[in-house]
């Protein structure tokens, strides 16, 4: 399995991933709590802009309601934790499954009467929006007013619970993020990973072929949801508090996207490079406008909507594929 | 529930629904014509909306008088915009599209925040607490000035695009691209008259818009969802679409507040979208596309 | 001004810069001030306190209200012998930004922590402060589960849904008797947020155990980000009922009041059983004459108390052109208690200043109620409301009878009626 994942890479890519690897192993034992918590965040992103780049890159379908697996999936599992005492190790499989539900169901509404493009992501938004108004509404879980885990001692790591130390968490999502990339690469490798290259190149071609394109379409739609929501148990457990106007807003929707699109649409290494870059940036500009005392609220996010601006006009492309070439790590070939 | 009641209720949803529809306007003939998804649309008519308000705290200008100018100022706006910004965006991927548009939408809102601050600003006139009494139904003055001019407004553009050569061409552009550009029409020039068109209009509707909602500079996102949703119920490159989208959805949240928690209301739109999209994609008045 | 710090674990230095001054009142040179021996009172220098607020989004106006009360304390409590250091961070009005700021302030030192005014974000931040360790004393959330979690680090200043809905229901009661004019019917209309959710089921439980002399007939909740309440006042309207309960905040006020203006609705009165934005000063601007006579019952600046006046006095110097209100008066007390716990505790640790806060009894403060102290769920059971009238254009306390600077109107004229002013 490991050759299958690290077939095509030169052993200069190898020693990078290995180098890299090693650094965020060991980022816990010199880092502060402050930029743990940065990076954990990070690798957040880079895990769920992984799953969001499933069903872009394959199905081609541009979401941008993808905040709605990761409320369904933070919110099934902490609902199932805390009326009914079943651990999230359990409620995960849960959350993924009512996810895929979703998914389905967005999937044939779109496969099956052709909407695609813009109104494909319209349908997403209006798929998200309509279920944080329900959840706003829905008393079970706090509606309005919020969810909460009842808060326990850190000290202690419980991965069967996910309670513990921000050290804990770190681990977790470190592992999911290689997790979700291993995954990716040998679904590339696999003969699904062909079909769906198949369809994004020409999916008409493919379809002539013969391949069932609406059958692949939906499974690349289901994992992505469900690897989404495993997203949303793990901010439910580290966060300890749900709000429907938080979680499943569009602006988390668009937080989900930008790591992916800025890192580079289509690209393995793609999303977890955007999602360092953005992670990093944002700090940064935190710090930088805090030197200047400058007080007003949304300087910081001017300027990281200028870098966007000037990013996709003059590398719409994504940042990595620039930076792998200047590295030296030559362009891999196309990957999901 | 009286007669009296349901019928103020479906009034007030009928007249702001036309504003919003003139909103939509503006996007559907962006849309319509360019095909560019305009993400920013809402933070455009946030932004009309605040110009209307520094003109009325400058001079006390009443915002229906400031549509001249800040119209005038928005159509400028689009033409720059699509013809340095958007113009090699028309025939890229729909995410890069909508990156552009979202950086342009962002930079908006936070420079509106910077500046004006995060706090919701209204315009009151002397008329702000006026209703009409009309037998048994009571009409807001302020809602009723902005639907007829929004009203209005929107038969101006129709009949711009019916009987003059521009419009014509504009339409050209829009049905068949290729043909257009065959018999030499400087298609560029066509579509950053278009773009600054469509923000135009919603710069009408940005001084409507602030006579019945206050504005605040995170309105945007709303506003843009609300078009888009406007658009597609009523109907993609149909103008008629817009308006009667805008006023089907105007009156059936207002409706829905009756039934349910007006807490809730926001959910009929929402549920509206994906049922068109499902059955009728090509809009309630749209003509399906070949 | 930056300043280095050292993380515990490993000794690894890292830059940090989240330090504000309180400029136009020289906080540190009224610390500076303080006598030497008083200064080797204070254990180990001044108390770090970190006070979250949202500074923007959509509650900005509050949270800059909460700020002037953070900036008032540090000379005031330099004054007392019991100097502070304050540390304000911006809660963006947002539970994700409410507990980023709670960590990096206890990241960058502070020994106790100050929230935030939003309940939604002052639950997020109590999370942190109990695993933490730190003790977070709440200025402002309504709430009441923040209480109920068994935290041992958390303590409540300000009255939870329940105790708001029980005073103000009690000083309604006391309004018609006043008055002499007794309604039958009410409708409730609340905004539908954490704060109004929390108001909505304080009065479901508290209604039909008050023997209050009138019904309610309908409760109608309404979006937070509503841009148009016409619906929501129609459903009011056609109730036909005579009085009008209102759970809102500021903006929201507005547009209830403005609306019942326009489709012709004069019930006999607009009286909030505990919530504020009727007394703000954007609500008289907007509205005019049609602000008169709106009643709250919330809790209130108790203006016979020496410290209040001393307080008055302060604030019309530094902010002439601002209204001292609740959200002044609570930022204050906060810090009061922080600072006198740290002064019982004669150390900053965070044990000692739990231990000390729980055993604090402060009977000089600011707020109409006793004497402030918390009970075994860290709640402060003895803030009362006052009822607070519109009259020529400010809110003049009429109600509890000893506090009263005006006597009640009940019920209001009508819109057009030319006693309005």
């Amino acid at each position: 399995m490991i050759a299958t994942i690290l077939d095509d890479l030169p052993l200069r890519e190898r020693i990078a991933l290995a180098v890299l690897l090693a650094f965020l192993v060991a980022l816990p034992s010199v880092a502060s709590d402050y930029w743990l918590s940065v990076v954990l965040i990070i690798l957040y992103f880079a895990y769920v802009g992984q799953a969001w780049n499933l069903m872009m890159g394959i199905a081609g379908q541009l979401s941008l309601g993808h905040a709605l697996y990761v409320g369904l999936g933070a919110y099934t599992a902490a609902a199932l934790y805390v009326h009914f005492q079943l651990p999230p190790a359990i409620g995960l499989f849960v959350s993924m499954l009512i996810a895929a539900g979703a998914a389905t169901v967005i999937g044939l509404l779109a496969f099956r009467f052709g909407i695609g493009g813009v109104y494909f992501a319209l349908l997403t938004i209006a798929f998200a929006e309509f279920t944080r108004l329900a959840f706003s509404h829905f008393e079970w879980v706090g509606a309005m007013a919020g969810f909460f885990l009842p808060v326990e001692n850190r000290a202690e790591s419980d991965l069967i619970n996910l309670r513990g130390s921000p050290v804990m968490f770190y681990y977790v999502i470190l592992t999911l993020g290689v997790a979700a990339a291993v995954l990716v690469r040998l679904l590339a490798a696999s003969r699904l990973g062909y079909y769906w290259l198949a369809i994004r190149e020409d999916q008409e071609a493919a379809q002539a072929s013969g391949v069932n394109t609406f059958a692949y379409k939906m499974i690349a739609v289901t994992i992505s949801a469900a690897m989404t929501a495993l997203g949303g148990v793990f901010l439910a457990f580290y966060y300890n508090n749900l709000f429907p106007s938080d979680i499943f807003g569009i602006h988390r929707s668009i937080e989900i996207i930008l790591a992916p699109i800025i890192g580079g649409l289509g690209t393995f290494f793609g999303p977890v490079f955007g999602a360092f870059v953005l992670g990093l940036l944002g700090e940064g500009l935190t710090s930088a406008v805090e030197q200047t005392g400058i007080q007003t609220a949304g300087v910081k996010q001017l300027v990281y909507a200028l870098v966007l601006l000037v990013i996709i006009k003059f590398v719409p492309g994504g940042l990595w594929p620039r930076v792998a070439r200047s590295m030296g790590l030559g362009r891999r070939r196309d990957e999901p | 529930m009286s007669f009296e009641f349901v019928a103020n209720v479906a009034i007030g949803g009928l007249l702001t629904g036309l504003v919003y529809a003139l909103m939509a306007l503006g996007l559907s003939v962006i849309f319509g014509v360019i095909r560019v998804v305009n993400f920013a649309h809402g933070e455009m008519a946030v932004l009309a909306m605040f110009a209307a308000f520094l003109l009325h705290q400058a001079t006390g200008l009443d915002p229906v008088y400031a549509i001249p100018a800040v119209a005038a100022g928005l159509f400028v706006v689009g033409y720059l915009m699509q013809r340095h910004l958007v113009a090699p965006f028309v025939t890229r991927p729909e995410h890069e599209q909508f990156i552009l548009l979202l950086a342009v939408a962002v930079l908006t809102t936070n420079g509106l925040l910077i500046v004006f601050g995060p706090e919701a600003r209204g315009v009151i006139l002397d008329y702000s607490f006026d209703s009409y009494a009309i037998g048994p139904l009571i009409i807001d003055k302020t809602k009723a000035i902005a639907a007829v001019t929004a009203f209005l407004a929107a038969m101006g553009l129709l009949l711009f695009f019916r009987y003059t050569r521009t419009g014509k061409a504009i339409r050209a552009c829009a049905d068949n691209l290729t043909g257009a550009q065959v018999v030499g029409m400087n298609v560029q020039r066509l579509y950053a008259l278009t773009f600054g068109l469509g923000l135009a209009c919603v710069g009408v509707a940005g001084c409507l818009l602030i006579l019945i909602v206050e504005a605040t500079p995170v309105l945007g996102p709303e506003l843009t969802l609300l078009a888009f949703i406007i658009v597609i119920v009523g109907g993609l490159g149909s103008l008629a679409g817009a308006l009667f989208g805008g006023v089907l959805i105007g009156m059936s949240e207002a409706l829905a507040g009756i039934v349910v928690s007006p807490s809730m209301k926001s959910m009929v739109s929402f549920a509206l979208l994906i049922v068109v999209l499902a059955v009728r994609p090509e809009g309630l008045l749209g003509k399906r596309r070949a | 001004m930056s300043r280095t710090t050292r993380d515990d674990r490993t000794g690894t230095r890292l830059a940090v810069t989240r330090r504000q001054f309180n400029l136009a009142l020289g906080a540190s040179a009224a610390a500076l001030a303080a006598p030497a021996y008083l200064r080797h009172a204070i254990a180990a220098g001044p108390l770090k306190v970190g006070c979250l607020a949202p500074l923007s989004g959509f509650f900005a106006r509050e949270g800059q209200g909460c700020k002037r009360g953070f900036d008032l304390a540090g000379p005031m409590l330099a004054d007392m012998g019991m100097p502070v250091e304050i540390m304000i961070a911006d809660t963006e009005s947002n539970p994700d930004k409410a507990r980023t700021a709670a960590e990096k302030a206890i990241s960058d030192g502070a020994q106790v922590l100050i929230g935030t005014f939003v309940s939604g974000e002052t639950a997020a931040v109590a999370q942190v402060a109990e695993q933490r360790g730190i003790p977070h004393v709440i200025n402002i959330a309504a709430a009441p589960q923040i209480t109920e979690q068994g935290y041992k680090f958390v303590f409540r200043n300000f009255a939870t849904g329940p105790m708001l809905v029980k005073n103000g229901l009690g000083l309604i009661k006391e309004l018609f008797v006043a008055t002499g004019t007794t309604p039958k019917t009410a409708v409730f209309m609340h905004v539908n947020d954490t704060f109004g959710t929390a108001m909505q089921k304080g009065v479901g439980a508290l209604f039909p155990k008050m023997e209050m002399p009138f019904e309610i007939v309908e409760t109608i909740a309404y979006d937070e980000k509503a841009k148009d309440l016409s619906v929501e006042v129609a459903k009011a309207k056609a109730t036909g009922a005579e009085i009008l309960l209102p759970v809102s905040h500021g903006a929201d006020a507005i547009m209830l009041v403005r609306e019942m203006v326009k489709q012709r609705w004069e019930p006999m009165g607009i009286m909030t059983p505990g919530s504020p934005g009727v007394y703000e000063q954007q609500f008289y601007k907007t509205l005019g004459k049609y602000s008169e006579y709106v009643i709250a019952n919330v809790p209130w600046i108790d203006p016979n108390k020496a410290m209040s006046k001393t307080l008055a006095e302060a604030f019309a110097k530094a902010f002439p052109d601002d209204m001292l209100e609740l959200n002044v008066g609570f930022s204050f007390e906060a810090l009061l208690i922080a600072a006198d716990a740290h002064k019982r505790a004669g150390s900053a640790d965070p044990t000692a200043l739990a231990d000390a806060l729980r055993a604090t009894r402060i009977d000089e403060h600011v707020m109409v109620g006793g004497p402030i102290q918390f009970n075994e769920k860290g709640q402060n059971v003895n803030i009362q409301s006052a009822t607070l009238q519109n009259l020529d254009r400010q809110p003049k306390v009429v109600l509890p009878k000893a506090s009263a600077a005006a006597e009640p109107v009940f019920p209001m004229p009508g819109w057009n009626d030319p006693k309005r002013a």
